[in-house]
């Protein structure tokens, strides 16, 4: 097998005393989907947040396409990057949040530019026929001049996809996209995340929807407790668990 | 048995609203005028707040104490419009020193360093504690404590040296003075403006690999200034009216000037009344300021936001003019009612 997009190994975190990942290791191929499935408090946001440094993890390493994570090997010492340096490489990682986190101050189009302009130093007349281009592609051209509270749950999200994609990143991760959304706004999320993968983009989801996950996954973790517990093609793990703590979260959610 | 039939039957005969008894009703109420609640003791209120606004009116026209003839003669006299222009200085140098160090402040407050968190704590700590009249004496007599300046080599050689007399003119001590006190308020307030901007916020500026300081000058500040700007302007509003303490240190703006007037003419009353009127234009224009700024950074915040006093106007004009058209327009029958 070919480098991994993304490689965790022995992953801890801890806030205090709580410790919410003990010992992750989790390999996530280029081009594939994988979705995260838990309980709630199970540590999968902060396993996302690890993968792009929004937290630091107090052991183990996090890789994106080859490159350590927060740190520079020189010799036989690990060197901390500075706060510039992990920001460049975040650069390379979209971020959906479930709280989509739009900028409410910019519109609609400021807030798919803002990255390209200021992480990437690109020019704007560059910039913002890409970023249209992008609202185009979630069906929200007309939406451009829009501030984001003039939008809907689920457009605000579609927002936040452009947002993240704006950068051309190697790996979008998705902390529950539509857990903040009507029923009804589901569903347009999910397209416009569905379209993405079938483009190609290596995508982590953390999600509840069991749905999505078995027609889009290539691969299906079930995280319990601050661990993986199994990670393997959605049939297996979505319809023949092996762990009991997967059957009985699955039987909860479906 | 009666009881426990008859909801049945009610519920059964109406059917929400849909029976033409009903339609007829609602029919009947729209056609009926409204006479509208009456509140006497809001008119009573009324009444009685006319008469003491026109009383206090009637005073300020006939009571010759006030003395307007005075007030008309100083109010756009030379020395009094130069030293509005000092109290305008002093509020501007104050204002933009004193939050520009204030941010500094601030920000070590917010730092993760816990020494800069000291020093930003102690800064407020000591400048909100010494009363602003006394600092102000204090750099005044500065020279007496410090007679040099010197540049150099800390405890060191100097290479340059001043007198400090030389360096901190009375103006420049009062500035100094009101903006070191200034900064401490504005520090707390700019603090609270950026701590009230939701976290979230800085997670994705942060996930967007966005630079420190564009983050901050982007993406927080903006969002803080609708919580800073309404407690920033009146912190402005109160150093302009706070500069009149500088008059202790002798300095020629609006308050001390009107004092040294009064002091030769013995009009008072007068003279205050040329102070207040000033005092009053200027805060009227640094709230109308305040207004159109607010709206600026309100950006996004609201659906849509709502018309400016002006923009009303000239939609009520519109309204007028099309209203006015229409009877010019309208038929004969109608022109007559
Ligand atoms: N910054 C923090 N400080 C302290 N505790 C935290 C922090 N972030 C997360 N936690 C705790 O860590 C645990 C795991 O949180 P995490 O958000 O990763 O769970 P999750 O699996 O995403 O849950 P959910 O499905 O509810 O989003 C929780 O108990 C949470 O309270
Ligand atoms: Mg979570």
């Amino acid at each position: 097998m070919s480098r991994p997009m993304v490689d965790l190994r022995g992953v801890y975190k801890s806030f205090g005393t709580l410790e919410v990942l003990r010992g992750v290791d989790l390999r996530v191929r280029t081009g594939e989907v994988t979705v995260v499935l838990g309980p709630s408090g199970s540590g999968k946001s902060t396993l996302l947040r690890s993968i792009n440094h929004l937290e630091k993890v107090d052991r183990g390493h996090v890789s994106v396409d080859g490159e350590l994570m927060g740190y520079r090997r020189v010799g036989d010492r690990l060197h901390e990057l500075k706060e510039r340096d992990i920001l460049r490489q975040r650069t390379h990682i979209g971020f959906v949040f479930q709280s989509f986190n739009l900028f409410p101050h910019l519109t609609v189009l400021d807030n798919v530019a803002e990255a390209p302009l200021s992480a990437q130093r690109r020019p704007r007349r560059e910039v913002y026929p890409v970023a249209r281009r992008l609202l185009d592609r979630v069906g929200l051209a007309d939406k451009a001049d829009a501030f984001p509270r003039q939008l809907s749950g689920g457009q605000q999200q579609r927002v936040a996809i452009a947002r993240a994609l704006a950068l051309d990143p190697k790996l979008v991760l998705f902390d529950e996209p539509t857990s903040a959304l009507d029923p009804e706004l589901v569903g347009e999320v999910l397209d416009v995340m569905r379209d993405l993968a079938r483009s190609g983009t290596t995508m982590i989801v953390v999600t509840h929807e069991v749905g999505f996950a078995r027609e889009v996954a290539d691969s299906v973790v079930f995280m319990d407790d601050g661990l993986v517990l199994e990670q393997g093609p959605p049939a297996q793990v979505l319809d023949a668990p092996r762990h009991e703590r997967t059957r009985a979260f699955l039987s909860k959610v479906l | 048995m009666s009881l426990s039939s008859e909801p049945v039957r009610l519920a059964a005969a109406d059917p929400p609203t849909a029976t033409p008894a009903a339609q007829d009703e609602s029919a009947e109420l729209a056609a009926l005028p409204v006479v509208p609640a009456r509140h006497p003791w809001r008119w009573v209120g009324v009444v009685v707040v006319l008469v003491l606004v026109a009383q206090f009116a009637h005073g300020l026209a006939t009571n010759p104490g006030w003395d307007w003839a005075t007030v008309g003669q100083y109010l756009t006299a030379d020395v009094i419009v130069h030293a509005v222009g000092v109290t305008i200085q002093l509020t501007v140098y104050g204002t933009v020193l004193g939050f520009a160090l204030g941010v500094v402040v601030a920000l070590m407050r917010l730092s993760r360093s816990s020494f800069l968190q000291t020093v930003g704590w102690t800064y407020v700590w000591a400048f909100r504690s010494i009363p602003l009249i006394v600092q102000l004496l204090f750099w005044f007599n500065i020279s007496y404590l410090y007679q040099r300046f010197d540049v150099g080599v800390p405890f060191g050689p100097a290479l340059l040296s001043f007198e400090t007399k030389d360096l901190v003119s009375p103006i420049g001590a009062a500035v100094l003075g009101l903006a070191l006190h200034q900064a401490a308020y504005a520090a707390e307030i700019v603090r609270s403006g950026i701590i009230a901007v939701d976290h979230g916020q800085l997670d994705a500026a942060a996930a967007l690999g966005i630079p420190k300081g564009r983050q901050f000058r982007r993406i927080v500040l903006p969002q803080a200034m609708r919580s800073i700007l309404p407690n920033a302007a009146n912190e402005v509003i109160s150093l302009f009216k706070g500069t009149s303490v500088v008059s202790v240190m002798a300095i020629g703006e609006l308050f001390y000037q009107v004092q040294v007037i009064y002091g030769r003419n013995t009009r008072v009353v007068a003279l205050l009344m040329v102070a207040t009127i000033w005092y009053v234009a200027l805060t009227t224009v640094l709230s109308v300021v305040q207004y159109y700024v607010e709206r600026h950074y309100a950006k996004g915040s609201a659906r849509s936001l709502p018309p400016t006093p002006l923009q009303r106007a000239r939609t009520r004009l519109r309204q007028l003019r099309a209203a006015a058209a229409r009877r010019d327009l309208s038929p004969v029958g109608e022109a007559s009612r």
